[in-house]
């Protein structure tokens, strides 16, 4: 499994990433996870804004902070 | 956000010039609609979390509204250009009045407030400017713009 943080870096794309890192661990997931802060590189993804989550190459996640438990759950489904 | 159906048609031009405008005069701005019918994750998802919504079709065939129905994305802020007493033709290019109409029923829906600057807006939610390093180098827009 492949995840992907976009944002350019600030304090919204930083708690992102942590609760990405750490919704993967306590998941037990081996996904590796990408931060991804090149402008012309997160655009790639057609995203409205930052920060945002591409697990596997689908966009789950624009403009917000999503919770640890919402992002097990998407990792849950990928399985 | 703002979606507009931009048609073949005057009211589908119409539609597409308003959002046009309205972008460049600091109410929102434009997305790609043709990205969430053609099922994009990147659009599709944003168009879901995206706090406001102005979405403009040109007739009541809905092309706008169905390609978000498809996708799942809540419909907000929906204004359809014929419903504003303006009629449908094939003329490419719509009249001053109607996009200037077009426009004012945008900004009535409540949904559009005027942005200060790049980057200061609720509708992009970039952080790109936040950090002192990106200060520093100038605020970049998502596609790489630098100001």
């Amino acid at each position: 499994m492949d995840i992907k943080v976009l944002g350019p870096g600030c304090a919204k794309c930083v708690q992102t990433e942590q609760n990405v890192k750490e919704a993967v661990a306590e998941s037990g997931s081996d996904a590796k996870v990408e931060k991804v802060t090149k402008v012309m590189d997160i655009a790639k993804y057609g995203v409205f804004g930052t920060p945002a989550i591409v697990i596997d190459g689908e966009v789950k996640s624009v403009g917000k902070i999503p919770t640890k438990d919402e992002i097990k759950q998407w990792i849950a489904v990928k399985k | 956000m703002l979606l507009a159906c931009s048609g073949g048609s005057n009211v589908g031009q119409a539609a597409n010039r308003a959002v046009v405008e309205l972008t460049q005069e600091g109410y929102g701005k434009m997305y790609c609609l043709a990205g969430i019918g053609g099922g994009l994750s990147g659009f599709i998802q944003s168009a879901r979390d995206v706090d406001r919504m102005v979405v403009i079709d040109g007739c009541p065939v809905g092309c706008a509204r169905a390609a978000l129905e498809r996708a799942d994305v809540p419909l907000r802020g929906y204004l359809v250009v014929t419903e504003l007493g303006i009629a449908k033709s094939s003329d490419l290019e719509p009249g001053r009045p109607e996009v200037e109409r077009v426009k004012a029923a945008a900004l009535d829906t409540g949904s559009l407030s005027q942005m200060r600057g790049k980057g200061d807006s609720t509708e992009t939610w970039c952080c790109s400017g936040d950090t002192p390093e990106a200060t520093s180098a100038g605020t970049q827009d998502e596609w790489g713009a630098t100001s």
